[in-house]
């Protein structure tokens, strides 16, 4: 049977094919799917993690136990997940272990564009590249056999294009593997330096056994046409070769890219006068082809970040893309990402946007938009959970001065849990008077609802235990902490005053649902009434003053034919927050 | 020969859906096809796209500058953003709705008023008028099933059994109205 398949979709249908039991990851765009998929199989026993470091933990312990496993993470992720990796490959498998790394070219909702290839040289474990989705499910399938017969866990690196593009897949059926036993073995799982010392001498046995896999296999294979010119690629670029060269040229297609097949790619190089590299972000492949002494065009050529599109190969090679409609582009309006309509984090940026002399430290989630207009209430996002750490350290510096400046720093439910928890700690024990903030909107919003350990299920939707903040925050000796309803601003400036005012570290919690979340009995009956009502404009009062506009929400509008502001009732969920903004009350809720 | 379809909009106007039922309906017809669409955060109100590409066989799931045989813009000033996307000769197929980004509601800039006419200047648009169609069917939200029936139209693809793609793609309840508004958007051109 054929389908159209995402690249995620394909490697949990992969995952499924090859008898996996137990996938675990955190979400993170492009990777998300793949575990939103995996859960879809209730062979697989599918979980979200606290964090990607976590995810493959219980990965790496479901493969010691017997069981093929599988992590799935965005490409920062495995920044997270480094610490077990580093070490992992040392050990070697039971049941077969993968890890997903879905790198982000182009940086589409990304913080950085590292290249993650790079892990697989750095950890010395072998890599897969598939180009499309059939691969993403074959290569998986395929990973599996290679873990257990070199014994070694696998990475498996997708881009984002791989990750969202659908193409057809022919599917199979799924082999059950028989969980294999475990047997405790201190000289292959208890990494103390004896052991390691060991390991580390028989890894680069490993690594030689799989080079010569990597001369053999198919995965690596050359596509020969007439004609002295060559192209080298993995991953997404070899389509992207493919679109603009056609059968113009040859082809050395690499599937298994680490350990790099020396042999072949010399052999592939002897045979061209011209040869291209197409990769995206790092000069990976181009490194080992200058290794071997060949001229080639790649970094130097082409753009060294970004995607490497038909395009981008075209205006590189042709001095030009293709020809295009001459337009203006005067025009055309910015549409930057915003908060939804009913977002509770609007009232409380609204709020805080007023706010002086703070500096609010950010992290990444939906409320990373409070840095555009119009609030502007936002300095800074670096990484998942550093706005706690982040804001702990410039606190105690401002202290030093007599600017009197503060520190707001601000996360979500699902950041907070996965190391925000950890920068809290630290605010505590070292003791600044930075204000922390958990916005917890009861799900792990951005990368579109996946549940988390404060929301009261789990990946495959069963009821689970709730982990309660409150509960959690006091219990590591917060003293001053404030639980809040982020649409209500006289509740949002009474908690900042309050906080303002301390001399000690302080929490604020502002605990109200996403708008599109799909909600639970526990929300409803917590939330009574939640988005029910409808805000509407009296004409007759609005005098046009637009200061409802400043709290940035999509419903409302001002026409091109009357100054009075408009709430289009389609979107409009009745927060009220325009209405509270509203100082001579012509903006009225109504219950529905 | 590899076409090319780009469907553009804001975040939340079902281009995603229309797309999915596009894509699901050629490969019933036999083609080889790619589909490539960003997630993520510009979901959030932003400006999204889904590319569709089929032939015998496809290489590339994206479409470039200059590469799209029809352009189908749910929204006016998306349109004009992704205009430079249409080949010389293609067709552009755009929804008479407006959607004001956030700088244009705090008055940062401004919706100019005539992106029809400015679209015009450049290519024959075919303009549709797809949220009074939907609005007439009943139901707001089949504006984008309105728009798919208008690709299906143009690029002759009438041929494939859209109405069981419909029925294993949507809700049974809206089975009806998708059907509806998918002829309405045939008969639209």
């Amino acid at each position: 049977m054929k389908q159209l398949m995402t690249g995620d979709e394909a490697v949990a249908r992969g995952a499924y094919e090859a008898g996996v039991r137990f996938a675990s990851a955190y979400p993170g765009t492009p990777s998300t799917e793949i575990l939103e998929n995996m859960s879809t199989y209730r062979e697989i026993r599918s979980e979200w993690a606290t964090n990607e470091k976590v995810a493959l933990e219980a990965a790496i312990g479901a493969a010691v136990a017997g069981s093929r496993s599988i992590a799935s993470m965005k490409h920062v992720g495995l920044n997270v997940a480094a610490d077990p990796l580093l070490t992992w490959v040392y050990m070697g498998v039971n049941g077969g272990n993968v890890i997903v790394t879905a790198d982000e070219p182009g940086m589409f909702s990304s913080q950085n564009e590292q290249d993650n290839r790079n892990y697989a040289k750095f950890a010395k474990v072998p890599m897969l590249e598939p180009a499309d989705s059939q691969e993403c499910k074959d290569m998986i399938v395929k990973a599996y056999e290679i873990s257990e017969a070199y014994n070694t866990p696998i990475l498996f690196r997708m881009t984002t294009r791989v990750c969202h593009s659908k193409s057809v897949v022919e599917l199979g059926e799924r082999r059950e593997v028989p969980l294999k036993d475990w047997e405790p073995d201190n000289g292959k799982y208890v990494c103390v330096p004896a052991v390691a010392r060991r390991l580390r001498v028989k890894l680069e046995d490993r690594i030689r056994k799989l080079t010569e896999f990597s001369e053999g296999t198919e995965l690596n294979r050359m596509e020969m046409h007439p004609g002295k010119t060559g192209v080298i690629a993995s991953g997404i670029c070899y389509h992207y070769a493919k679109e603009v060269f056609g059968d113009s040229v040859s082809y050395l297609k690499l599937g298994f890219t680490y350990p790099l097949p020396m042999k072949k790619i010399r052999s592939f190089c002897e045979q061209m006068d011209t040869i291209y590299v197409i990769e995206e972000t790092d000069p990976y492949l181009e490194e080992a082809v200058r290794v071997l002494g060949f001229d080639c065009l790649g970094n130097n050529y082409f753009p060294p970040y970004g995607e490497m599109t038909p395009d981008v190969i075209r205006r590189a090679i042709q001095g030009q893309g293709e020809e295009t409609i001459d337009y203006d582009t005067g025009k055309i309006i910015s549409r930057p990402p915003t908060l939804c309509a009913g977002c509770p984090h609007r009232g409380f940026f609204y709020t805080l946007s007023d706010r002086k002399n703070l500096m609010i430290s950010g992290d990444i989630g939906c409320y990373t938009l409070a840095s555009s207009k119009p609030y502007q209430a936002l300095h800074s996002a670096l990484c998942m959970g550093a706005s706690f750490s982040l804001g702990h350290g410039a606190q105690t510096v401002f202290n030093m001065g007599d600017s009197g400046k503060r520190v707001v720093a601000v996360l979500g439910d699902s950041t907070f849990f996965h190391t925000g928890i950890n920068s809290l700690i630290n605010t505590v024990y070292n003791q600044s008077n930075t204000i922390s903030v958990i916005l917890d909107n009861r799900i792990t919003g951005m990368t579109g609802h996946q549940e988390n350990p404060g929301t009261g299920f789990d990946a495959m939707g069963e009821p689970t235990n709730i982990i309660d903040i409150e509960t959690l925050v006091r219990s590591l000796g917060v003293k001053h902490i404030r639980v809040i309803d982020p649409n209500l601003l006289d509740q949002v400036n009474e908690a900042l005053d309050y906080c303002l005012a301390l001399n000690e570290p302080s929490v604020i919690i502002t605990r109200y649902p996403c708008v599109l979340k799909k909600f639970s009995e526990a929300d409803k009956q917590e939330f009574e009434g939640m988005f029910q009502g409808k805000c509407h404009v009296d004409p007759d009062i609005c005098i046009g003053c637009k200061i409802c506009l400043e709290t940035g929400c999509p419903a409302l509008s001002v026409g091109r034919d009357m100054p009075q502001v408009r709430i289009d009732r389609t979107s409009c969920v009745g927060c009220s927050v325009c209405e509270q903004a509203c100082s001579i009350g012509a903006i009225e809720r109504e219950e529905q | 020969m590899t076409k090319s379809i780009l469907l553009v909009g804001v975040g939340g106007q079902g281009t995603i859906l229309a797309s999915k039922i596009l894509t699901a309906g050629l490969m019933e017809a036999g083609y080889d096809v790619k589909m490539s669409e960003i997630h993520g955060m510009s979901q959030r109100g932003g400006s999204v796209s889904s590319q569709v590409r089929y032939g015998e066989s496809v290489a590339s799931p994206v479409i470039n500058e200059g590469g799209a045989d029809m352009l189908v813009a749910f929204e006016k000033m998306e349109a004009l953003r992704y205009i430079g996307f249409l080949k010389k000769d293609g067709t552009a197929v755009v929804n008479d709705f407006e959607i004001p980004s956030i700088p244009v509601i705090t008055g940062d800039e401004t919706y100019a008023p005539d992106i029809l006419e400015e679209i015009r200047k450049h290519v024959s648009a075919k303009v549709i008028n797809a949220a009074e169609l939907a609005n007439g069917l009943g139901n707001a939200k089949v504006a984008n099933i309105i728009l798919l029936g208008t690709i299906i139209k143009i690029m002759e693809l009438t041929k494939i059994d859209w109405e069981s793609i419909v029925r294993s793609t949507v809700k049974p309840q809206f089975v009806e109205i998708n059907l509806e508004a998918l002829q309405s958007g045939m008969d639209a051109v």
